[in-house]
């Protein structure tokens, strides 16, 4: 009998040769990523560090993200904290404030391979399945431990593959899909298992990164996508040779304890309505509905294509009065890409606020808090209650297109009537056409 | 008679532990007073030690913030039972000490006013008198709780190393 993903990379990492879901394996994880809460992981064990010291200087990957630049002087005090850790005890790969969130930057800086296990203390480390790693997320004291020690225990997962064919109409974006997925699934669907995207050749690695950043939202353990030739070609282009990583993928003939089959050109334009990621409808379910506040970018949605795809939509118009719309870039490189196609500058003349690449509005702790009885429309990945800082708000999620098409006229508007056409504004549209 | 705090499903850790708090709360002492602040705001005050909590399926998804299990640990909460929990959330949990029951029927069956008690050694929880058995935990993980926790389990096993 053939093997999953998670099987086969987790035999891999525990040098065991055959393993079946349920068994609990001891693994030593090829980087361990933490953020601002840096400094409370290794206040944990800030004695332990003097008596052993870290287990490896080149598996702790710390990016500085989530309230960057320092909002108060206790974010400050913290951020201190950790450079200070970081000179200490020689960590090799540390990025601070203004790289980018940290998902992104592991992507872009080639810390995330395919065949890499990749622990994080952040739910959305599954992201890095997109390129056929096996990631997931712990919480701060299971990295302090790690730290110490360099290994932890996992159970292996059983698996639910999801075939996807056709491909994705005009104005419907990964983000669709993956919510149409959530909404199908539930918010606990895939709960302790990893999920296997079959079929995917058609979607660019953005779209993958946006489908594996949700996992989390649907329970997964982690997400998966297998290395193809976009994998390698993207992984080129940021200077990562193919003798530099080992593909693992499963096999024809392995057992899923679930499957299910995604056509995508049956997909249309969706939104998650507060307070659950799942609570997914249809845009013309909420099309109309006022918002005070667009988000457009976080680690789900914040690639330079989704600023172009944006820009399509918005370029020539402005934002409706009322609304703000907050640009939020995942990171350096993308910003500067997106400052070079001209998205950018197109979204700042449609009356677009353009933040520090990092986390933003999306945890609620700085920039763009919403006030009480407040709706906001985000590309991000959660719509919980308070989320954005405010109980009393009300977050829904969207594709970038959705978000573009929004701003324009302050109410939740479907992208697919908003669209630009090479002839003029109307009918037709170029804008999947151009993600890279 | 210890209290029982019931919740529905799919709490999250937003509703357990605001992440506004993330960076500034990470201590005991300074998690306690937003504990479950946007789920219930009289349980921060109104908790004791030796309480339970019953809530429904997928407790505890979301971020990866371990608050919620570090802060209902430092609370005394005895046990939580639950349809079902989600990962990160059960890990955390394990890490910290704090007992998990995964018991789909316990919770349905509690009504209002129950009381609810615990044998841990015989792998039981009573709700109104009804006794139900959950399962018993995997060696890899009762290892971590003889020990008292994660981080005593991993400073045990580098004294060995050394
Ligand atoms: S952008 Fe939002 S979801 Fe992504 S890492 Fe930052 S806080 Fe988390």
């Amino acid at each position: 009998m053939g093997k999953t993903f998670a099987e086969k990379i987790l035999a891999r990492k525990s040098g065991r040769d055959a393993l079946r879901p349920g068994e609990i394996v001891t693994v030593r994880p090829d980087r361990l990523l933490s953020h601002d809460n840096t400094a409370a992981i290794v206040a944990k064990i800030a004695a332990d560090l003097v008596e052993f010291g870290p287990a490896r200087k080149d598996m702790h990957v710390v990016v500085l993200d989530h309230v960057v630049p320092a909002a108060s002087e206790k974010d400050a005090e913290n951020h201190k904290a950790i450079r200070r850790y970081v000179q200490r005890y020689g960590v090799e790969h540390f990025f601070d404030v203004g790289t980018g969130i940290c998902h992104q930057v592991m992507v872009e800086k080639g810390l995330a391979l395919p065949g890499d296990l990749i622990l994080g203390s952040d739910s959305h480390t599954c992201m890095y399945g997109a390129l056929g790693a096996f990631a997931t997320g712990i919480d701060r004291t299971e990295a302090a431990a790690l730290i110490l020690t360099g290994e932890t225990w996992l159970k292996v997962p059983e698996s639910i593959r999801i075939d996807l064919s056709g491909s994705l109409s005009p104005g419907v974006t990964a983000k669709d899909l993956i919510l149409s997925i959530i909404g199908r699934l539930g918010a606990d669907g895939a709960n302790y298992q990893c999920v296997e995207f079959h079929g995917a050749a058609g979607l660019s690695i953005d779209e993958r990164l946006t489908v594996a950043n949700m996992g989390i939202e649907m329970g997964a353990k982690a997400a998966a996508f297998e290395v193809d030739a976009r994998t390698v070609e993207y992984l080129e282009s940021i200077g990562v040779r193919r003798d530099g990583y080992e593909p693992v993928w499963a096999d024809a003939d392995a057992e899923y304890s679930r499957r299910l089959d995604f056509d995508l050109s049956t997909l249309g334009p969706v939104v998650a309505k507060p307070h659950t990621v799942d609570n997914v409808v249809s845009v013309e379910e909420v099309e109309g509905t006022p918002v005070d506040q667009c988000v457009l970018g976080t680690c789900t949605n914040g690639r330079a294509s989704d600023f172009e795809l944006a820009a399509s939509i918005l370029r020539g118009r402005q934002i409706a009065s009322g609304t703000r719309l907050l640009l939020l870039p995942a990171s350096r490189e993308v910003l500067r890409r997106a400052i070079a196609s001209g998205a950018i500058d197109a979204l700042l003349a449609a009356g677009g606020t353009l933040l520090p690449t990092g986390c933003g509005p999306c945890l609620g702790a700085h920039q763009g808090v919403l006030a009480a009885g407040e709706r906001c429309l985000s590309t991000s990945n959660r719509n919980f209650r308070g989320r954005m800082g405010c109980a009393k708000a009300e977050i829904f999620l969207a594709s970038p297109a959705t978000v573009a098409a929004s701003a324009i006229h302050g109410r939740i508007s479907d992208p697919r009537k908003n669209l630009p056409s090479p002839f003029g504004r109307g009918a037709g549209g170029e804008g999947r056409g151009k993600r890279g | 008679m210890s209290k029982v705090w019931k919740y529905g499903d799919d709490i999250n850790t937003d509703m357990l532990f605001p992440g506004k708090y993330t960076y500034s709360c990470s201590t005991a002492e300074q998690i306690l007073p937003h504990l479950l602040e946007d789920l219930d705001s009289s349980f921060a005050a109104g908790v004791r030690p030796g309480d339970f909590l019953l809530a429904g399926k997928n407790f505890g998804c979301g971020s990866s913030r371990e608050q919620p299990a570090l802060g209902l640990k430092a609370v005394g909460i005895e046990a939580v039972v639950a349809k079902s929990y989600a990962r990160i959330f059960y890990r955390a949990a394990v890490n910290q000490g704090l007992l998990l029951i995964e018991c789909p029927k316990a919770v349905e069956a509690y009504r209002e006013g129950d009381e609810v008690r615990l044998d841990a050694t015989a792998g039981t929880v009573s709700v109104g008198g009804q006794s139900f058995a959950f399962p018993s935990l995997p060696e890899a993980i009762l290892a971590i709780r003889d020990a008292g926790g994660l981080l005593p389990y991993a400073r045990a096993k580098l004294r060995n190393r050394a």
